[in-house]
């Protein structure tokens, strides 16, 4: 079945006549993506791309019937596009847009709760690449032909390094189930933890390669999650040894200003939960054959 | 993005918390004029820099007349100040703060930051203040309370009193105190801060609060609604180079080795400067061209990373996704050729357009180094260094 997208999700594109979301769009679309339509408000009943454009994100979901959402909204509008989905009862959105103030995502965060569990939406990002299911579809801006279809879910919070695992996994004839971007913000939709579940639950799915970096709490609580309750296994690389103190490094989150939030400090959280962690970047591909191959002979 | 304390007190005074009277000074002359202007007997002369240890780094004095301000703001100006939190080239001290000395009874710690966790804004507090928060959770981490406040409902009365008692506070301290928090937690989140730190936070000898340091930060991308605060940006503080790359939509940082890095992402930024590390190597810097990057911005990283003097190799990794591989080896090609290069440059790219960035740097005819994975990438980087005599 894979996870986030499958054959039966139906995607809206939340800034699909924005040069960046149409670009993307229509990227998705080529690559068999099943997008119904789009929303940029004050363009409704407009075509673009041979789809309808709507005001709204809920006229778009009465008249489509979608379930999912990509957001390509600049970032002063972002968070409020992304409440729209969730009160229109958009299950799943994606949102790509890196630069969106710390406080609306604290504010969209708390609004999210608002809904009972059956009607709540999940939102992968922002900042990330997406989300994709090989052969199947994918929202985002990822290259699609490096993924291969498979049986291993990938979770991240890099797009490029996602990529990277990707391909040296088809390098060796792994393929993926899902790949999953969380985005590389301080405060972002869905964490380690939350996908890791879904790829527990997922027949499509027999492991996990999940990409953290340096900062934030999320990979010490996902390694407790995958020793407590995972019985798939999951391969790890933490990018960011090299990386000072204090600083910065590219994403918002990717700063190192608590305790447990080096490279090295989570690297061995993860070991000590049972997690085989990839001792470089250049081996995460061969570090799941390693997994893969002591499992089929067990 | 950080601002002077100065400042830092001035936006916290408006919301409502007690400082010392004070004023700012661009000269020795002026900060002499400063302590006459306040008045009392003796004043605290304090260094404007981007950075907290001021204290332990002679930043801060306490004087005793008008003439000793003049005298030791006159050893501050155009001084590198070099604190335990700055690098070897310290920060350069363009401003003075004097303001009147108190009279300390008891030091606090306040502070109120993101927390990753809850996804909300924790406040931070500890009866013993004066040290660093790093130093405090180390030594001290019974003394720190901390609590969460609900963004749907902003800080309550109620929460504020708690910590107050918690800390010990007593009588007309607590009122405040909770005055003091309360504004902390507007100015945060009417500003679109980060952190504001009050360090230390103290009882005078008369037994009221006030604060005698303050440090904010503020959320680079919520500048655009909060142009007063993006006003108070002081690039004196900052490292040229970085201000210089992020002027042109490259996020860079420096670093004390010699492989020059270009790279998009941050992610796989971050991974390969690991995997140079791994291989024996230093690299001289983080570097993220960020996505759809033109010709034009691969020669401005270029140039970028070619300011650093130390930078003996250059890498290239290119994991294309929004990014095209031709567009990155044109620009390849192009920097090569406009800056001069004589350096070894090493060129990794993948993803989208790859064939076609390939072809165009196979034909450019320049001695550059093509490999096709990260590994190889840090390797050839690495053997590529000139050899440093032993």
């Amino acid at each position: 079945m894979a996870i986030l997208i499958t054959e039966e999700t139906r995607i809206i594109v939340q800034g699909m006549s924005g040069r960046i979301g149409g670009f993307h769009a229509a990227d998705m679309i080529k690559h068999g993506t099943k997008v119904v339509g789009g929303v940029t408000p004050g363009k409704g009943g407009e075509i673009h791309l041979g789809l309808p454009l709507f005001n709204t994100v809920r006229e778009a979901v009465e008249a489509t019937g979608a379930t999912a959402s990509l957001v390509f909204v600049p970032p002063p509008f972002a968070a409020d596009a992304i409440m729209e989905a969730a009160d229109s009862g958009i299950r799943t959105a994606v949102c790509v847009t890196d630069g969106i103030p710390s406080q609306d995502m604290m504010l969209l965060k708390r609004f999210l709760r608002r809904y009972p569990v059956e009607r709540k939406m999940r939102l992968i990002g922002p900042n990330c690449a997406g989300v994709i299911t090989p052969g199947v579809g994918f929202m985002g801006i990822m290259p699609p032909h490096i993924y291969m279809p498979g049986r291993i879910g990938i979770v991240g919070r890099s797009g490029t390094l996602g990529y990277e695992a990707a391909a040296q996994m088809k390098e060796l004839g792994i393929g993926v189930s899902t790949s999953v971007g969380i985005g590389g913000d301080p405060i972002n939709g869905s964490s380690f933890r939350d996908i890791l579940e879904l790829f527990e639950a997922d027949d499509a799915t027999d492991a996990v390669m999940m990409i953290g970096e340096i900062g934030g709490p999320q990979e010490a609580e996902a390694a407790a999650y995958a020793r407590d309750h995972m019985k798939k296994p999951v391969v790890a690389y933490i990018a960011g040894l090299s990386a000072p103190k204090g600083r910065k490094m590219g994403h918002a989150g990717a700063i190192i200003s608590a305790f447990g939030e080096s490279a090295q400090e989570k690297v061995e959280i993860l070991a000590a939960a049972g997690i085989t962690v990839a001792p470089d970047p250049s081996s995460m591909g061969v570090t799941m054959a390693r997994v893969l191959a002591r499992r089929a002979a067990a | 993005m950080d601002i002077h304390e100065y400042q830092a007190k001035e936006i916290l005074a408006r919301f409502g918390v007690p400082v010392p009277r004070g004023g700012l000074a661009y000269s020795p002359e002026q900060a002499g004029y400063r302590a006459r202007e306040l008045g009392g007997k003796a004043w605290v002369v304090k260094a404007q820099i981007h950075s907290g240890g001021r204290g332990a780094a002679g930043g801060v004095k306490l004087c005793r007349s008008a003439d000793e301000v003049h005298q030791f703001a006159g050893t501050l100006f155009g001084k590198q100040l070099v604190t335990k939190q700055t690098d070897a080239n310290g920060k350069g001290v363009y401003r003075v703060w004097v303001e009147g000395a108190s009279d300390i009874a008891k030091e606090m710690y306040l502070g109120l930051v993101l927390d990753r966790k809850s996804e909300r804004i924790m406040i931070v507090a500890s009866a013993h203040g004066g040290m660093e928060i790093e130093d405090l959770a180390v030594d001290d981490p019974d003394s720190l309370r901390r609590m969460t406040v609900d963004p749907a409902v902003g800080l309550t009365e109620f929460q504020a009193r708690e910590l107050s008692f918690q800390l010990g506070l007593k009588g007309g301290q607590v009122a405040q105190m909770v005055t003091i928090l309360r504004a902390c937690y507007r100015a945060y989140r009417d500003l679109d801060a980060v952190m504001v730190e009050i360090n230390p936070l103290v009882i005078t000898g008369t037994g009221d609060l006030v604060a005698l340091d303050a440090k904010m930060s503020f959320d680079t991308n919520a500048l655009f609604r909060r142009p007063e605060i993006a006003e108070l940006r002081d690039r004196s503080q900052e490292d040229p180079r970085e201000s210089m790359a992020g002027d042109h939509g490259l996020s860079y940082v420096g670093l004390d080795g010699d492989i020059g890095c270009i790279i998009n992402g941050a992610g796989l930024a971050m991974a390969t400067m690991d995997m140079i590390k791994l291989a024996g190597g230093e690299p001289a810097n983080f570097l993220d061209i960020g996505g759809g990057a033109s010709p034009e911005r691969v020669v401005r990283a270029f140039r970028t990373v070619l300011t650093d003097r130390k930078v003996s190799v250059i890498l290239v990794n290119i994991f294309a996704g929004i990014n095209r591989c031709d567009w990155v080896a044109e620009g390849v090609v192009q920097a090569y050729k406009e800056v001069g290069l004589t350096l070894p440059v090493v060129v990794r790219l993948a993803g989208t357009n790859v064939e076609a960035g390939k072809a165009l740097i196979a034909g450019s005819g320049l001695p550059l180094i093509a490999v096709d994975t990260l590994a190889e990438a840090a390797a050839a980087a690495v053997a590529a260094r000139p050899r440093v005599a032993a």
